[in-house]
């Protein structure tokens, strides 16, 4: 038999590496289930005390008057969605066509003034938007509003909006715009066109991670759309969202109410996880088709 | 003499003599067909990238309806040259120039001249083969019409079809005219870009090594495709082979350091080149 290797560790050095490497190797197993534990609990804690309390009537009625049992948060889970599409109203132009500025226009100077200035907005509490819009929009007004409400949460989308928009619309390789400007085509038309429609994917994915952000937002709406607990049937008056209805009925002395609420705290999370799915979906089609 | 923002984007001048041509009335310039007649004149042209010149004193004069090759080693100019006829250059900022640069007896760099204009003229393919990926072949030959205004249905099938033959690529991709332009083999995507440039029919195709990507069955199909372009169109190649020079060009230009060392026959210039440093680079000692 030939010597021993001169490569081959001792026997007790060996042991003790392999040691080290699985002790490592499960601390950082353990810190990669710490990170998503928490949204496990929160899935888990919403399942079992709000699902009992799902039930037709929930997504039906509107609530019952103090006192009375049953009732549910159809107003509310309308509202959430008019409040969202008129966000989008504000929130989706404004973004884009500052993203399409940052990205194709502008000069270098006045861009990094303007990423920098979205990025602040980006940063700013979302209380801070509601007690602005109650000063431009509720105060003037002498009312709370639908509007009001679509507006804060409409501007807190733009600066995310702008910056993935950005962001997409410059990784579209320069040769598009060379090959399109070639076939003298106005550049104006070439962006709208050739640029922003290869990265329509990417935009419509940052438009509904901004909505995924603020469909949950409740400071902003404190101040504004102030929450109704009937239909709203005219955008000047409050209306109803899921985030405003949850905090109202979490702060109640009533069981039956802490019980809708964690119901509602259930159908909101649900529709933020749907937003995230479609954002997984419309970003792995990129992936593949590119 | 008119100048391009006057006739454009109404009809073109100097259609004569064109296959391609679709009628439409003769434009105020229209030019007869000579022997020797000159798509672009050249003259004293210099261009900087910021501080850097990338061109020198270029004087020149590029024939119509004839192949010309630009040749010369890497960062010579001649790229820059190619982008410069169709005011490419300028998306690169910064960029300054001097000189006269004429096309068609029109000036290219007049005051209230757009460069929109002149690249409806002056056709450009690339290097790399980039049909639009959101588009079909169909959408990719016809995008340069469609956002040009041009509605008619008959017009666009009949200009889909003209393009694609001319850039002989009709027999391999028509019963699949709805299937993406990036589907396509490399060879076919880049004359996929060709026709998509013949399809807002100029009067210039400017190639700027349209063949570097591509394999040599692929180029062969690209040279041959260049010496039928010959008969209506004035097309001016940058080559790094020069082979491919020597194969399909009537003239060749050999550019080296931003200057123009010698222009003339293509034959003449790869067997009896009159400067020292031309028989140099075409015998293979540097470049």
């Amino acid at each position: 038999m030939s010597a021993p290797s001169p490569y081959l560790p001792t026997p007790g050095f060996a042991r003790w590496r392999k040691a080290k490497s699985t002790a490592v190797t499960a601390v950082l197993v353990l810190c990669a289930l710490a990170v998503i534990a928490p949204l496990f609990l929160v899935i888990y804690f919403l399942l079992v005390q709000g699902w009992s309390s799902l039930d037709l009537n929930f997504f039906t009625q509107l609530p019952k008057p103090t006192g009375e049992s049953g009732g549910g948060m159809a107003n509310a889970i309308v509202g959430t969605i008019e409040l969202l599409a008129m966000a989008s109203v504000v929130g989706v132009p404004l973004g884009i066509l500052g993203g399409i500025y940052l990205a194709e226009y502008g000069s270098d100077r006045g861009n990094d003034w303007l990423r920098f200035a979205a990025d602040v907005l980006n940063g700013v509490p979302s209380i801070v938007w509601g007690m602005v819009i109650y000063l431009v929009l509720v105060v003037p007004f002498k009312g709370f509003s639908a509007y009001a409400g679509g507006v804060a949460l409409g501007l807190m989308m733009v600066p995310l909006v702008m910056r993935t928009t950005e962001e997409v619309l410059i990784l579209v390789p320069q040769s598009y715009r060379e090959a399109a400007l070639a076939l003298g085509v106005a550049r104006w038309k070439v962006i709208m066109v050739i640029v922003v429609r290869t990265a329509l994917k990417g935009i419509a994915t940052g438009v509904i991670v901004a909505l995924a952000r603020i469909a949950g937002e409740t400071a902003p709406l404190l101040f504004t759309a102030l929450g109704n607990n009937f239909w709203n049937h005219n955008l000047k008056e409050p209306i109803a969202a899921l985030p405003l209805q949850i905090f109202a009925y979490a702060i109640s002395p009533y069981d039956d109410w802490h019980r809708q609420a964690w119901a509602g705290a259930l159908v909101l999370m649900a529709l933020i996880l749907a937003l995230n799915i479609t954002v997984r979906v419309l970003s792995r089609d990129r992936r593949k088709s590119s | 003499m008119s100048t391009l923002s006057e006739t454009a984007p109404g009809p073109k001048p100097s259609e004569t003599g064109r296959t391609l041509s679709t009628p439409v009335p003769a434009g105020p310039a229209a030019l007869p067909v000579e022997a020797d007649e000159v798509a672009f004149d050249i003259k004293n042209f210099s261009l900087w990238y910021g501080p850097r010149q990338a061109l020198m004193d270029v004087t020149i004069k590029l024939p119509a309806r004839k192949v010309t090759a630009i040749i010369g080693p890497s960062g010579c100019g001649k790229s820059t040259f190619l982008r410069a006829l169709n005011r490419m250059h300028e998306l690169t900022p910064g960029t300054r120039l001097e000189g006269s640069l004429q096309h068609f007896g029109r000036d290219l760099y007049g005051p209230g001249i757009e460069a929109v204009a002149i690249r409806r003229r002056i056709g450009m393919v690339f290097q790399k083969s980039n049909p639009f990926p959101t588009m079909s072949i169909a959408e990719n030959v016809l995008v340069g019409l469609r956002l040009n205004g041009v509605r008619d249905k008959a017009v666009l099938q009949e200009r889909l079809e003209q393009s694609l033959q001319m850039a002989a690529l009709w027999d391999e991709v028509k019963d699949t005219l709805n299937r993406p332009g990036t589907s396509l083999s490399g060879g076919q995507q880049q004359r996929l870009c060709i026709a998509r440039s013949l399809a807002v029919q100029p009067e210039t195709l400017l190639m700027d090594e349209p063949c570097s990507a591509l394999d040599p069955i692929a180029t062969a199909k690209i040279e041959e495709l260049i010496q039928t372009l010959r008969s209506s169109y004035t097309v001016v190649i940058v080559t790094h082979n020069m082979q491919q020079a020597a194969r399909c060009s009537d003239r060749t230009a050999f550019f080296y350091m931003g200057k123009l060392i010698e222009f003339g026959d293509t034959r003449k210039i790869f067997t009896n080149p009159s400067n020292a440093q031309t028989e140099a680079y075409v015998s293979g000692r540097f470049g």
